[in-house]
């Protein structure tokens, strides 16, 4: 359990109010799935058919995963995982 | 009367109620304004609108309002310009510039969404609006929210030109520059959103902002004679526009102003940031976001909010998707002043550019009727011309020295 994940606040109350929490390391969707059986509903929140969801961003250590391997990128001990709901803002 | 039925997320279909708010609950998908089109089109027809002022308010029935608007009410209704000289050039049949370049007050189309987005604010009782932007929205959001009565917040990058920050701190504004990039930028408003009952236009407004861009669709189709054309080139930053206008053409097909709909709609990206165009070139849903890298600053979003949908209204049409480099867009911007009359910013360079080279290619047929969307004013982005330019011909004030000139130039 050497992973940590940042949780936003509108999945907190799935998490019982965690700002933080733990996971093993392997693929983003392995952990996904592992965040699942700790806060059953979560997953559904942030991925469809084993995809991420279009307006839910993941980042492994700062970088947004679209830019590595997708939801095949690797998480190692030690990694922080950040979901971050998309902005649907912009437009400058 | 308003005719809007709910807030719906456009990715899982859940309904929310008419409020400030911009985000599914549930998935994080977008919210979008669903109207009640039976009943806008027992009341709305060509000849109601064709009675109407000429503003962007003509189509009021279509925008998110409940009362009467209240903001822009001389903007919108801009020129279309058949562009014949253009269309010899790039050998065409048929050439329109829908020229957004002479939008009051603030020269861009932004004026559209943010006198929709700046009316919502009212109706929902806000007295302070914000934005982040690096341009046009900012010089919006100033200048509208100035005549509105409005208290004003735009949140800028720090390092922004000072063309730029004259534009909006000239409208007194609050002007806030922040040590960061339009990212930062982004993220620290988000924040402030959720803490400060102010209205973002472009965050928790986003819904009602984004229906003001459906206007510049619906005066292409009046101003075409309520036939909607062959192709339509519009530029990309979110791939919001793109989406509404497309919206505006469905919505004026099912309430009846128009009889048929067979366009083709194209995407316009400048290479150092093209997200969207490189999705649809590939075939391919996912967005991959990018770091922009591009003289169209106006065009430089590296993650789309919008972009899954415009790809797919473009391969839905059978439309394409063209960047083009820094170069096309400038020989462009100077190919349209010198060929219509018409200074567009960079962004317009990119549109105008991309259709140049979509018609070389044949994606667009040179015997079909095809639109340029110009979104903005080139008065905003002169310094991207700098060294593009021809010389001026500098004499001595005397005849002589001047018909050196006319002898040079072969006259």
């Amino acid at each position: 359990m050497s992973v940590k994940v940042r949780i936003p606040t509108p999945l907190q109350r799935i998490t019982g109010g965690q700002e933080e929490v733990k996971t093993d390391p392997g693929k983003v969707i392995d952990i996904v799935q592992d965040l699942e059986r700790q806060f059953p509903g979560i997953a559904e929140r942030i991925s469809e058919g084993g995809k991420i969801r279009r307006f839910v961003n993941v980042y492994v250590n700062e970088e947004d995963i679209r830019f590595l391997q997708a939801e095949n990128t690797m998480v190692k001990d030690g990694d922080e995982v950040s979901i971050v709901p998309a902005i649907a803002g912009g437009g400058q | 009367m308003g005719y809007v039925k709910a807030l719906r997320c456009r990715e899982c279909s859940r309904e929310y109620p008419v409020e400030p708010i911009y985000v599914c609950e549930f998935c994080f998908g977008p919210l979008e304004v669903v109207y009640d089109y039976d009943g806008i089109g027992k009341v709305l027809n060509r000849e109601t609108i064709e009675g109407r002022e000429k503003n962007l308010w003509r189509y009021r029935e279509l925008l998110p309002i409940d009362g009467e608007p209240q903001v822009g009410l001389s903007s919108g209704f801009t020129p279309l310009l058949k562009a014949d000289n253009l269309a010899k050039v790039l050998g065409v049949r048929e050439l329109f510039i829908k020229d957004d370049t002479v939008m009051h007050p603030t020269l861009s189309f932004k004026d559209r969404v943010v006198s929709v987005a700046l009316t919502k604010a009212m109706e929902f009782g806000f007295d302070t609006v914000a934005c982040a932007s690096t341009g046009n929205l900012a010089h919006s959001v100033s200048a509208l929210g100035a005549r509105s009565g409005l208290k004003r917040f735009v949140f800028i990058p720090a390092t922004l030109e000072q063309s730029k920050i004259t534009a909006s701190i000239v409208y007194s504004p609050n002007l806030i520059a922040v040590d960061g990039n339009y990212d930062d930028v982004n993220r620290l408003c988000s924040e402030i959103a959720n803490k400060y009952k102010w209205a973002f236009v472009n965050i928790n407004i986003r819904p009602y902002y984004a229906e003001g861009s459906k206007t510049l669709g619906l005066e292409i189709l009046e101003q075409l004679g309520w036939k909607a054309p062959d192709n339509v080139v519009i530029p990309c930053a979110s791939g919001s526009l793109l989406t509404k206008i497309w919206k505006s053409f469905k919505e004026a097909k099912m309430i009846g102003l128009l009889d048929g709909l067979e366009t083709k709609v194209f995407a316009a990206q400048a290479t150092g940031c093209s997200p969207i165009v490189t999705a649809i070139k590939q075939g391919v849903e996912v967005i991959r976001p990018v770091k922009p890298d591009t003289l169209a600053k106006s065009l430089a979003i590296g993650n789309p909010a919008d972009g899954y949908y415009a790809g797919a209204i473009v391969r839905e049409t059978g439309g394409a998707g063209e960047d083009v480099s820094d170069l096309e867009l400038i020989e462009a911007i100077k190919l349209l002043a010198a060929t219509e009359g018409v200074f567009a910013e960079t962004a317009g360079g990119v549109t105008l550019a991309a259709a140049k080279k979509l018609i070389a290619s044949g994606k667009i047929d040179r015997d079909s009727r095809t639109v340029v969307c110009i979104t903005g004013n080139g008065l905003k982005t002169q310094e991207a011309l700098a060294g593009h330019t021809a010389s001026v011909h500098r004499i001595k004030p005397n005849l002589a020295s001047f018909e050196d000139v006319l002898n040079a130039i072969g006259r």
